[in-house]
């Protein structure tokens, strides 16, 4: 470094110059060694033959093949894929649905929006697990509050244990991730909201437009981009499903699958905790993981594609 | 309409209210179970403790190693919130305060990582890592929890590096300021609402993160609080008190962080989303 100080200052203009480019590298080399490498890795690892963790000879689709056509995968495969698009579904329904109405609510200069939004956003903070095991201690048979509470108004007749009945699991789980999700939409969708300009409702008010006209005239059209928004990050969300689902029913989606997921059944597939023969099958798991991938960025590209039509940003 | 009107407000606040219950009963719940032996959560699962002993918490530091969990989430949470400041900083003024041709294309690259699902890239990731040595290591969570903060990282702060004006730079250049006392004394100061912010969402995401340790740290003394906390309910499925208050122990630095400084984590954790 001395010698570069007493060096003329075209010299050091040119190293100045030079070492610039170094600024990038860190944040390029961490990123490219442990997000790049892996998603791509992983496509190429679905070509390949597995035993254990050593990867055997190419073999084409046939990684692909065997998923979708051999027992018990193919079926286990459309059982987790039909979960996630309710886990989609729902969320988008309840949780976005509800968070739209809460963030208008609180557009609406409600006293307490402060509070209020601190309290949509609490659930946020917490770890997974953390959120799992309040799941279960809401839905517990024994002393869940929820069954407590239908006793106390008298519908003995609905109490179930949530968690481990095939029909309720799922949608328990979904409405805890809900609970766990709320205060974010809320937020997304506020900003939305303050970002429409006080004159165009102003405007519209004075033309007559009221209540559900307003709603459908001016909010809806304006919040498009916040919607959309909230509807890509849920649905990414959703297809990767994996944390909640294996805190609260563990890796296979108890009770029988009932739970299960895409990223749970590739977690299996990959770790082999609980394939069918008790081994890890990693070309399977990667075939898995590249269907999954593919997958969610088609329907995102597609979606934003589609979407930016009407002017959103990402 | 006008009857309309006057009912609209109370249902509104009716229906805050009773979301706002609802978002904050199970936190509750979960702090007063804490307190409570398994036979008084099974006995009067509602109710306020009968005392406020502290026996659960007794139990579970001497049932896990919670301490050390604690300890462990601590160094990876900080660790790697400094190193990611100083990594994105330094490749995000590149981006934002130079033109030089490949930056979108660079800046580009780096957004891609908000749409790719990470997880599915976990074999790879654990061959890598066996192979670098680092399974059982900190360090293989703290490389994880910069390589998946980078996008939104990145995001922010471009984004707030390019609102900055160049006269203060090209000032401090003239008086033959090189690029990194540029950053350091004269752009980085001006940057710290967009700091705080990229502090936030990344201590968060540390501390809470579930996925990489559960796959990369097996050593029992290495496990952060997520999988420790995991592990509790495993071998001491019983014991509902003390896992409350492993909980509740787990969850409180975010908690009083969040009284601390509520609105910058509400701005921080939508500020990727909302532009």
């Amino acid at each position: 470094m001395k010698t570069v100080t007493v060096m003329p200052s075209k010299k050091k203009k040119s190293w100045a110059k030079w070492t610039i480019h170094l600024f990038p590298i860190p944040a390029l080399v961490i990123y490219g060694m442990f997000v790049l490498y892996p998603i791509l890795a992983a496509l190429s690892y679905s070509f390949f033959e597995w035993k254990g963790m050593s990867r055997g000879d190419f073999v084409g689709f046939q990684n692909f093949v065997t998923l979708f056509t051999t027992e018990p995968y193919g079926s286990m495969f459309w059982n987790a894929f039909k979960h996630n698009v309710l886990y989609f579904v729902l969320q988008m329904v309840v949780m976005n649905g509800l968070a739209l109405f809460l963030a208008f609510i609180i557009y609406q200069k409600i006293k307490g929006a402060e509070f209020f939004k601190a309290a949509f956003f609490l659930p946020r903070l917490l770890s997974v697990i953390v959120v799992g095991f309040l799941g279960k201690l809401i839905l517990n048979p024994n002393f869940g509050t929820l069954n407590i509470i239908l006793e106390k108004i008298g519908l003995e007749s609905l109490q179930r244990a949530w968690l481990g009945d095939p029909n309720t699991a799922l949608i328990a789980i979904i409405l805890v991730n809900c609970w766990f999700g709320l205060g974010f939409g809320v937020l997304i969708f506020l900003a939305g909201f303050q970002s429409i300009p006080a004159e165009l409702i102003e405007a519209a008010r004075l033309d007559g437009a009221k209540g559900f006209t307003l709603l459908r005239t001016i909010y809806l059209p304006l919040m498009v981009p916040s919607i959309t928004i909230m509807g890509v990050l849920t649905f990414i969300q959703s297809f990767e499903a994996f944390e909640l689902v294996y805190a609260m029913q563990g890796s296979m989606g108890e009770p029988y699958y009932s739970t299960d997921t895409l990223a749970v059944f590739f977690y299996r597939l990959a770790f082999g905790s609980s394939t069918a023969s008790g081994t890890t099958a990693i070309g399977l798991g990667s075939a898995l993981a590249t269907v999954l991938f593919l997958f969610i960025l088609i329907c995102t590209t597609v979606f934003l594609r589609f979407a930016n039509k009407k002017d959103v940003q990402m | 309409m006008k009857q309309g009107a006057i009912w609209t407000r109370p249902f509104y606040y009716i229906v805050v209210f009773a979301m706002a219950t609802i978002s904050l009963y199970p936190i509750l719940l979960m702090m007063l179970s804490s307190f409570k032996t398994s036979v008084e959560i099974y006995k009067n699962p509602l109710g306020l403790p009968t005392s406020f002993s502290l026996d659960t918490y007794r139990t579970l530091l001497s049932k896990i190693p919670f301490t050390t969990y604690f300890m462990n989430s601590v160094f990876v949470s900080i660790v790697s919130v400094v190193l990611i400041v100083i990594i994105c900083s330094l490749a995000s003024f590149y981006i934002a305060r130079f033109k030089f041709s490949w930056n979108n294309a660079l800046f580009f690259i780096f957004l891609l990582g908000m749409m790719i699902p990470i997880k599915l890239g976990i074999v790879p990731l654990f061959i890598l890592m066996r192979d670098l040595g680092l399974i059982n290591s900190l360090w293989s969570l703290v490389f994880m929890n910069i390589a998946t903060g980078i996008p939104l990282t990145m995001l922010i702060l471009t984004g707030f590096f390019r609102t900055m004006p160049y006269e203060l730079e090209e000032a401090a250049r003239i008086d033959g300021a090189g690029n990194l006392r540029v950053l350091w004394h004269v752009v980085l100061p001006l940057m710290r609402p967009a700091l705080g912010t990229v502090v936030i969402i990344n201590f968060i995401a540390a501390w809470n993160d579930f996925f990489f340790p559960l796959i990369f740290i097996t050593d029992k003394v290495k496990r952060t609080i997520p999988v420790g906390m995991m592990s509790l309910f495993g071998e001491h499925s019983a014991d509902w008190g003390s896992l409350f208050a492993g909980l509740t122990l787990a969850s409180l630095p975010m908690i009083v962080l969040f009284f601390i400084a509520s609105k910058q984590f509400m701005e921080g954790l939508t500020a990727g989303a909302v532009k």
